[in-house]
């Protein structure tokens, strides 16, 4: 078996005295996608977060195509480059343009000219139906629009993973669809991706693997339909039930 | 609309159908003392506006160096950063006449020559003091308005801690204080006048000298004018300015 993109063992993390991260395994191979579901406070950003080194971890390693990453000696920056993040908020740059949102990153860290970032970053505004808002600020857009800019702007830095954090939580329902329709076409492009999500009909759909986080553990991993239909632990029966109950499946 | 003319024009009339009016005019808006001596509070004014503009740049600079460090999160600059804190106490915590006071004699009295014992160069010294630790205050305010996950974003997008400051962070800390930052500009214009004390010939103090060798305090209102003339229309540019940005976003 070839080495996983993304390599996680024995991860924890505390805020404080609070244990958010209690062990974490897990592993994801190339143009696989990972969801991560569970209740609110159970650590799955607080995970995509250490995988991406925006928090550091007390014990533990990661590792990218072999490489672990959580050594002191590995700087931060030349992990993320490698990495696409999209989050919750979207936390597009409001005083940029959406063109110039997209191609920041690639621009600064060195990786392409400004033309080659240019071009790449319009071609993938217009794949992703945003060609005609480059020139907009992101306070024009919509939540939607927004976080498909978001997306692009990961997706653009050709990231080995992307790492989505609950990406249409904070989005009204009828602007969800797109989004994921935008994330739909990124794996079927063999983006490998881990997904921290709410959406279980989404999770099913797009995911290889479903990771049952809870009070920051992985209890139960396995295909999305074998954690969704014939869950095994207690704890994953409980939050589908409730989730069930809510009228979120 | 009509209320405002009628209570300005009442006012008017009170004061130049007042007994004394004769001598306030005689004395503060003769036009022959204003004529001879605008020329050379003109003149001197020159100083100010050259005084002003350096130290304005120092200002701007030195006080943007003290708000990085006040916000910095690095346990390595903590030294640094209660300097910089006890910096901003102490010189915001002097009055600007005394500063310029304290410094003007007491370098000087060092001993020292040259550029030390200049006090044009001390009053401008004094002034950076006193200013920077405002204007430091105010550009840390327009740092911390800035939300941490704007960071986190830039970070994410591969930018190193540096680049995610200068790109994301500062240019919308500086948009967001630009108001306060405009009023310590004004302040500090006419603050310059405050290095009379030191005996340096500028605008206030030859306004000054003519008023008290002619016993008219015409010289005084020619270079309040002054002031204004570059006061208002300064104001007036930056207003200017700042609509024009909040019409683009």
């Amino acid at each position: 078996m070839s080495t996983p993109v993304l390599e996680i063992t024995g991860v924890t993390k505390s805020f404080g005295d609070r244990l958010v991260l209690d062990g974490i395994n897990l592993a994801i191979s190339e143009h696989e996608a990972v969801a991560l579901i569970g209740a609110s406070g159970s650590g799955k950003s607080t995970l995509l977060r250490c995988i991406d080194l925006l928090e550091e971890i007390d014990d533990g390693d990661i590792f990218l195509d072999g490489e672990v990453i959580t050594d002191p000696s590995v700087k931060p920056v030349s992990v993320r480059r490698r990495l696409g993040f999209v989050f919750q908020a979207f936390n597009l740059f409001p005083h940029m343009s959406v063109l110039d949102n997209v191609t920041l990153g690639a621009v600064r860290s060195g990786t392409m000219s400004k033309r080659e970032a240019t071009d790449l970053g319009r071609e993938l505004l217009d794949r992703f139906g945003l060609g005609e808002r480059e020139a907009d600020h992101p306070d024009q857009l919509s939540g939607g629009q927004q976080q498909r800019v978001a997306l692009v702007r990961a997706f653009a830095s050709k990231p080995r993973a992307l790492l989505l954090d609950e990406v249409t939580s904070a989005l009204d329902p009828e602007l969800v669809g797109d989004v994921l329709e935008a994330v739909r076409e990124m794996k079927a492009e063999g983006m490998t991706m881990i997904i921290a999500t709410h959406e279980m009909s989404f999770a099913r759909e797009v995911a290889d693997q479903v990771a049952f986080l809870h009070e920051g553990r992985i209890v139960e991993l396995g295909t999305p339909a074998k954690i969704m239909d014939s869950p095994e632990r207690p704890e994953t029966r409980r939050f589908l039930r409730r989730l069930l109950a809510a009228g979120r499946i | 609309m009509l209320s405002s003319v009628i209570v300005l024009g009442g006012l008017a009339l009170l004061v130049f159908t007042s007994s004394g009016w004769p001598d306030v005019q005689e004395t503060f808006f003769s036009p022959d003392a204003f004529r001879t001596s605008f020329p050379d509070i003109l003149r001197a004014f020159w100083l100010d506006i050259r005084m002003f503009v350096a130290v304005e740049v120092v200002v701007l600079i030195l006080g943007l160096v003290i708000a990085l460090v006040r916000t910095s999160l690095s346990p390595a600059l903590f030294p640094i950063r209660i300097l910089a804190a006890v910096y901003c106490d102490l010189f915001r915590g002097v009055p600007v006449i005394l500063l310029v006071y304290l410094i003007g004699f007491g370098v000087p009295a060092l001993g020292v020559t040259g550029l030390l014992s200049e006090p044009i160069f001390l009053a401008c010294v004094a002034l950076s003091l006193a200013y920077s630790a405002y204007v430091a205050e105010v550009y840390r305010a327009g740092i911390s308005s800035v939300h941490r996950t704007q960071t986190d974003s830039a970070l994410a997008v591969g930018l190193t801690n540096f680049q995610a400051l200068r790109h994301v962070v500062l240019p919308q800390a500086v948009r967001r204080v630009r108001p306060p930052l405009l009023n310590d500009f004004i302040s500090l214009q006419k603050d310059v006048a405050l290095v009379s004390v030191l005996g340096v010939q500028e605008a206030f103090r030859v306004a000054q000298i003519d008023s008290q060798s002619s016993f008219n305090y015409t010289p005084l209102i020619a270079a309040a004018i002054l002031y204004l003339a570059v006061t208002i229309p300064m104001a007036r540019i930056l207003d200017h300015i700042a609509r024009k940005e909040e019409a683009k976003t």
